[in-house]
């Protein structure tokens, strides 16, 4: 079972690491998982 | 064709140490929001001397008083850690106290709307006349001063107050009545980009024996925007800071693009003097005050002292080739498209192998790559880690998978073809630019003969786009021939022989 299904998923991605959209996308892949907040920050 | 070169830079520090306090966004917010929080009582305890500032190795290395190799024999952190020999000046520029910095806004007003107290200008004006790049006229137009009740006045009439060592010296009025872009406030931020932009303008000019009126345009390259509520970030810093340095046959126009805007500018400023536009073009930033101590609760908390003290400012002239200095290639150019997706893999190919490609070079073909020389005693006590080491480390993965390199390799790739960050996490000033200045020396006397400058932007912050943004240019040894205008390249001639080899083969295979 994978650790995101059935949940609401909050991202924070960094601009310089994995950025939100990319988690995003692999997130989309768990059908019953819900992006319900998904943003990229710049920490520099 | 002829490719531009890069022909001198400049760089300069600023100490800010009561801008952080009064100017830093990270302050001031939390003064708004939590007035009586321990991280503001705490902030006077966590300031670094001017001392201090000019002894802190990467800030040497930013002047060109260090080297990045030596920067690298350095154990880590380097705050605590006194450089011998420290200078305030380099063969860069110099790292600026805050009395004659303060002088040097005033300096950059022209519209009488910076104010300073009569016993500050009486207390420092003798040093600031010292300086060599000052003039007399500049110094002139300082004036006496006025009285501590006029400026008093002024700030609590919506003026931006100045301080020097906790004691109130000097404001910025407000520009306009009613008008939000032209406040006391974004006034203040947009005369200290000005003035420091202006610092490292004149370094170049006068460090590099330059002739001033041989600069045709300058590209400015910093973050912030100036403009009327009828054109906010109309611009433009360029012509203004090309007038106060005397440049007088320059116009210019400002290029914007958060983090990523100077080798945005490096690539522009390249384009026009290849194509004949101009031949002298001078790319310039100053700093921000915003970010002044922008981690400064993270590093209070691991008991540090604030190190994000300083502003930073460059200027860097790109002239027509003169077969002596390190090629600017814009044949061979990266970019973060619209479509190139977000994943650290599409945007490590599209800014360091489609470069390459174009070049039809390995990832390990490039002697130096300066990412975003991001200060990693800024950034890692803050949880951001190490800006370039984590950059290296993906370009090194890439260089595995592409199979020109070995995975043993990986840990090495770094320290052969990377550098520790030494520049200030002030936004556009880390962003690939701080390494010119040491490429002219590794590209002309040193033994480096090709470089990769790479600059990225959070365009997010803009709230316009979810997108960031990157650029990247290849360096390359000058070969010492300058092509006489109107004659074909080598490579030229090449590409011109294979596109007819293709054509006839095509009609072979036709028949």
């Amino acid at each position: 079972m994978n650790i995101l299904e059935n949940k609401k998923v909050i991202i924070i991605g960094d601009r310089d690491g994995v950025p939100g959209q990319a988690i995003e996308e692999c997130v989309k892949t768990v059908a019953s998982a819900e992006v319900v907040f998904s943003a990229t920050e710049c920490f520099v | 064709m002829n490719n531009a070169v890069i022909k001198a830079a400049g760089y300069i520090l600023v100490h800010t140490q009561d801008m952080i306090m009064h100017n830093g966004t990270t302050q001031t917010v939390e003064k708004r929001v939590n007035p009586d929080s321990e991280y503001l009582k705490a902030v006077p305890n966590h300031l670094r001397s001017y001392e201090e500032v000019i002894n802190y190795a990467p800030n040497q290395v930013y002047i060109g008083n260090m080297t990045p190799e030596a920067l690298g024999q350095m154990e880590k952190p380097w705050v605590g850690q006194d450089v011998p020999n420290a200078s305030r000046y380099g063969k860069f520029g110099e790292i600026m106290p805050q009395e004659d910095f303060i002088m040097m806004i005033k300096n950059a007003d022209v519209f009488d709307l910076v104010m300073l107290e009569e016993n500050f200008v009486a207390q420092y004006l003798e040093a600031y006349k010292s300086h060599e790049l000052i003039t007399e006229e500049e110094i002139n137009r300082i004036g006496k001063g006025q009285k501590l009740e006029d400026i008093q006045t002024a700030v609590a009439a919506h003026g931006e107050a100045i301080y020097h060592n906790n004691q109130l010296v000097g404001c910025v009025k407000k520009a306009h009545d009613v008008d939000p872009n032209l406040n006391a406030h974004v006034m203040f931020e947009n005369l200290v980009v000005k003035a420091s932009g202006v610092l490292a303008f004149k370094h170049l000019i006068a460090k590099n024996n330059i002739n001033v009126e041989d600069i045709d345009y300058v590209i400015e390259c910093s973050e912030e925007a100036c403009g009327d509520m009828n054109q906010r970030g109309g611009g433009n810093f360029a012509k203004a800071i090309a007038e106060a340095v005397g440049a007088v046959n320059a116009t210019g126009s400002d290029l914007r693009g958060f983090c990523a805007a100077p080798t945005h500018a490096l690539i522009s400023a390249a384009s026009l003097v290849k194509a004949g536009t101009y031949k002298n073009v001078v790319i310039v930033a100053g700093g921000a005050t915003a970010k002044l101590g922008m981690n400064g609760k993270d590093h209070v908390k691991k008991e540090m002292p604030i190190i994000e003290d300083v502003l930073g400012g460059f200027a860097v002239l790109v002239s027509a080739n003169d077969g002596v200095n390190p090629v600017i290639r814009t044949e061979y150019v990266g970019r973060h498209t619209v479509g190139t997706g977000s994943s650290p893999q599409a945007v490590i190919q599209a800014l360091i192998t489609m470069p390459l490609d174009l070049a039809g070079l390995k990832i390990t073909d490039i002697d130096k790559y300066s990412v975003e020389m991001q200060n990693p005693d800024i950034t890692k006590p803050a949880g951001a880690g190490d800006v370039p080491e984590a950059n290296y480390k993906m370009i090194a993965a890439l260089g595995v998978k592409r199979g020109e390199m070995e995975r043993s390799d990986l840990k090495e790739f770094g320290e052969k073809h990377g550098m520790q960050g030494w520049a200030p996490t002030q936004g556009h000033i880390p962003s690939g630019v701080p390494y010119l200045g040491f490429a002219i020396d590794d590209m002309t006397t040193g033994s480096v003969n090709r470089a990769m400058i790479v600059g990225k932007g959070s365009l997010f912050l803009g709230r316009m786009t979810n997108l960031f943004d990157g650029v990247s240019v290849i360096l390359e040894r000058n070969p010492g021939k300058v092509q006489e205008s109107g004659s074909i390249s080598k490579e030229e001639v090449n590409k011109m022989i294979a596109e007819a080899m293709r054509d006839f083969a095509k009609h072979l295979l036709a028949e």
